[in-house]
């Protein structure tokens, strides 16, 4: 393993999505500090380390040098990274490191909260996210979002798969129950609730309801499917199920999933990025980042000898 | 020194363990509960058990007193008391007879010492009579006209029995016809008398317009007296049936009092009621309580229009108060950022929860009576105002009344609602969003179908608290008597500009406001019983519509 000051960096790497390479480098200027986890904790900015291979992907989902406060507090620091089109992504790192944030600012979500500022942009597809003229409705409506806990409105099963639809106005049966149906097999969860999509989604089990949360993210056909640590509240046998749909999902969605299980990240994400206070640490295909990590803190953290 | 430490915590934690265990906050709780409970118990039950047993028939006494005179009646009340001159011994006592004497109180304080016999006559008769209150006497003679149709006591009963429901029914067909059926008359000549005004207020007096009127008014006139005429001839006809009959009683006292058959509401012999007949009279009496009309100033007869009137302005009420304060309390809660005009708002509504409920009256009064009500009688009904000074809008009425109340719960019903909206989690609101809905989609779809049971909780009380307010009522439209019922058969079928009658103000003007309390008292009891009975109803049914919403929108996560 190298250490920071010694690195190689391609030369190519920061001229291709960092457009302007004298600024990528302010906490060299400073010191070159042994350890990049204690530099980020000094406060002084580390560049990322984004392999080659990301960046021959074709993104769906671009961040670019994107900055975020809460209220005086930065959260968010320079994060530029592109999100590989139908490929699942994995955010990893340590509590607080800004994953939530990050995925949340992806859909605007953080709109609701009063104190948040951003400086930089998203581009979805090409369209700025962060754009004024952005409706922010029509945005959320090209993405899929699952939260941590299982969160099933109180309405019956089938009227949780088909409420995007809802809100669009669409009232015709045929092509309801077609979503309906397609988005629960899409889920695995159909040849189990099939004959109760009248009853309450509320009364599924913890594991039902979040994968009944992910047929609902995925019925609006998204762009983007964005899972924050959809399996932190389930038990073994319910984040295995849980894990296996992404697994199907894979290759036909872009998923940008956080989480802190590293068994996941590996076995079921393409791409797995370290963050680490708010700033992007590492970021690369699954197999390099778990095998073959540049960075030795990246391996550190991964192997579980810190964090 | 390691021992030495271990040792004195041993020694705290034997003074600490009582509090630790925490056994006297257990004591504590428990008896404040128990506490509670027993008040609302006991006062629950005091008032259910004097209500319900108003109206069951109770013994009638003969009391022969030791100067010779007698008296027939129900014992209402016993107690020990001080004589004004000190008596030999024993401990004094004393009873309330009910006698209904027709001269002096109908109640009667009669000293134990100087009664010489009781006895429980069989054919001791308690007459209730339609406004004179009641007699204690035996039946002597049935007469019709100078026809003696029956004499001594079992022969007069058994005729009795025969011959009172059909001079009853025929005297409430009469009654009948002079309230509806005149009245609808009376009615229409004041519509045809009012459309003259207003033709002549419209386009000036002596107008085609009003000449037309005129025409019409007459030919109503007309057409009125004509059906007066008919019902002169109905009623006329049912009285000549019913006159002549009447009952002879002799009281203790020795006197005959003729009673006309049809003024009596009904008579018994509370000593030869078996509990089956016990049971029949005790129907019979509830049920003309529950559905007719008021006799005596309130103090007896039935109290129907009162519980119309509770019913409908408590369900008025809450109709205009529920969307008000769900609305309220949305933009407080779900748009309205958090700063101090919004705390300020959130304690004026506190404080407005504790203003005295008068002044809510007195506002009402002022406002939608005084301000709205005269405006709308200004520019609808200025015929009335005109022709007979009379307003319609501009005073006390049903929708008045249903309006002040509102606006008294308002602030209940608010409290409720953002504590229901507070407590919808915001995982839901965030997944709505996330699904590309917008806040008005997000609340009318997820938050208020989740917040609905808290909502109803706020409606609850504030229907509890409405239902049992007296003092604005009685600035806003509330009346010791009105018999016209705010729905009735006539054009439009709505009124809420009438004034109408209320349980809770029925118990205040029965209960102090009447010139016979003794008679009353009972009265009280049972209207205060029917009104908890009926709050308890109303809050019944919302919380039974409650828990069905939960079971629907709240199941248990996981």
């Amino acid at each position: 393993m190298q250490t920071v000051g010694e690195t190689p960096r391609e030369s190519g790497d920061a001229g291709r999505h960092g457009d302007r390479p004298a600024e990528r480098h302010p906490g060299r200027q400073a010191e070159p500090p042994t350890d990049r986890l204690v530099a980020v904790a000094a406060g002084h900015e580390v560049d990322a380390e984004v392999h080659e291979s990301v960046l021959q992907e074709p993104p769906v989902l671009e961040v670019d040098r994107f900055n975020l406060w809460y209220g005086a507090k930065q959260a968010l620091h320079r994060i530029t990274m592109p999100i590989p089109l139908n490929k699942v992504t994995a955010l990893v790192g340590p509590s607080g490191c800004g994953k939530s944030t990050l995925l949340r600012s992806v859909n605007r979500l953080n709109d609701l909260v009063q104190s948040v500022r951003i400086t930089g942009d998203m581009r979805l597809n090409g369209d700025s996210i962060y754009d004024p003229r952005m409706d922010v409705i029509e945005l959320r409506k090209r993405m899929g979002m699952v939260f941590q806990k299982p969160n099933p409105f109180p309405m019956s099963i089938y009227e949780n798969v088909v409420y995007a639809l809802r809100i669009d106005g669409e009232t015709n049966r045929g092509v309801l129950d077609e979503v309906c149906e397609g988005s629960l097999r899409g889920a695995a969860l159909w040849d189990e609730v099939k004959d109760r999509l009248q009853d309450s989604a509320l009364g599924l089990s913890g594991g039902q309801q979040q994968r009944l949360c992910i047929a609902r993210a995925i019925a609006a056909e998204p762009e983007v499917l964005l899972l924050d640590e959809p399996c932190s509240a389930l038990d073994p046998i319910a984040t295995g199920k849980v894990e296996d749909l992404i697994q199907e999902l894979r290759g036909r969605y872009s998923v940008l999933i956080v989480t802190h299980n590293m068994q996941q990240a590996s076995r079921s994400s393409d791409y797995t990025a370290f963050m680490y206070l708010g700033r992007l640490i590492e970021y690369g295909a699954t197999p390099d980042i778990f095998t073959k990590p540049i960075l030795r803190e990246t391996e550190a953290y991964v192997t579980g000898r810190f964090g | 020194m390691n021992s030495e430490r271990l040792s004195g915590r041993r020694l705290r934690s034997g003074y600490a363990s009582l509090a630790a265990h925490g056994e006297p906050w257990v004591w504590l709780t428990a008896s404040s509960l128990s506490l509670a409970i027993a008040m609302i118990v006991g006062l629950l039950a005091f008032i259910a058990s004097h209500g319900a047993a108003t109206f069951w028939p109770v013994p009638q006494d003969l009391l022969t007193l030791k100067d010779g005179r007698s008296l027939l009646g129900e014992v209402t009340q016993r107690e020990a008391f001080e004589p004004a001159t000190a008596t030999s011994a024993g401990h004094p006592a004393r009873r309330l007879v009910r006698t209904g004497a027709a001269a002096g109180s109908p109640f009667e304080w009669i000293d134990d010492t100087t009664i010489a016999a009781t006895s429980r006559p069989e054919w001791g008769t308690v007459v209730e009579r339609l406004d004179a209150g009641r007699l204690h006497g035996f039946p002597r003679r049935l007469l019709h006209g100078e026809t003696v149709v029956a004499e001594g006591p079992a022969e007069v009963w058994k005729a009795f029995l025969v011959e009172h429901p059909a001079a009853r029914s025929r005297h409430r067909r009469a009654g009948r016809i002079d309230k509806q059926e005149r009245g609808d008359l009376q009615r229409q000549l004041r519509a045809a008398r009012l459309a003259v005004v207003q033709a002549g207020l419209d386009a000036g007096a002596g107008n085609s317009r009003q000449a037309e009127a005129e025409v019409r008014e007459r030919e109503v006139v007309d057409r009125v007296a004509e059906q007066e005429k008919v019902l002169d001839e109905e009623t006329e006809r049912l009285r000549q049936r019913n006159a002549g009959w009447a009952v002879e009683f002799s009281t203790a006292s020795g006197e005959t009092v003729a009673v006309p058959l049809d003024e009596i509401v009904r008579a018994w012999q509370p000593n030869r009621l078996s509990v089956t007949d016990s049971l029949g009279v005790y129907l019979s009496r509830w049920g003309e309580f529950l559905g007719d009309d008021p006799r005596e100033a309130n103090s007896a007869g039935g109290v129907f229009p009162a519980i119309w009137g509770t019913v409908t302005m408590t369900l008025i009420m809450a109709v205009f108060v529920a969307p008000f304060g769900v609305l309220a309390a949305l933009y407080l809660r779900e748009y309205a950022g958090s700063g101090p005009v919004t705390t300020a708002v959130r304690v004026a509504i506190n404080n407005l929860a504790g203003v005295p409920s008068i002044v809510y009256g007195a506002f009402g009064l002022g406002f939608f009576c005084y301000v709205l009500g005269a405006g709308i009688d200004d520019s609808f009904f200025k015929a009335s105002l005109v022709a007979d000074g009379q307003p319609t809008f501009g005073t006390g009425g049903l929708l008045w009344a249903s309006l002040t109340l509102a606006l008294l719960t308002l602030p209940v019903v608010i409290v409720a609602t953002e504590e229901a909206l507070s407590a919808v989690p915001n995982s839901m609101r965030e997944g709505s969003y996330a699904c590309g809905a917008g806040k008005w989609q997000t609340i009318r779809r997820i938050v208020l179908p989740r917040a609905l049971p808290g909502i109803m909780t706020g409606l609850i009380l504030a229907m509890a608290r409405g239902a049992g307010e007296v003092a604005p009522l009685m600035l806003v439209g509330v009346k010791k008597l009105a018999l016209e019922l705010p729905v009735d058969g006539t054009f439009p079928f709505i009124h809420p500009e009438r004034e109408f009658m209320h349980l809770a103000y029925l118990i205040y003007d029965v209960g102090f406001q009447s010139p016979n309390s003794q008679a009353a008292r009972p009265m009280v009891f049972t209207i205060t019983f029917l009104l908890v009975a009926i709050i308890a109803l109303l809050n019944v049914t919302a919380i039974w519509i409650r828990s069905r919403l939960r079971r629907r929108y709240v199941a248990q996560q996981f």
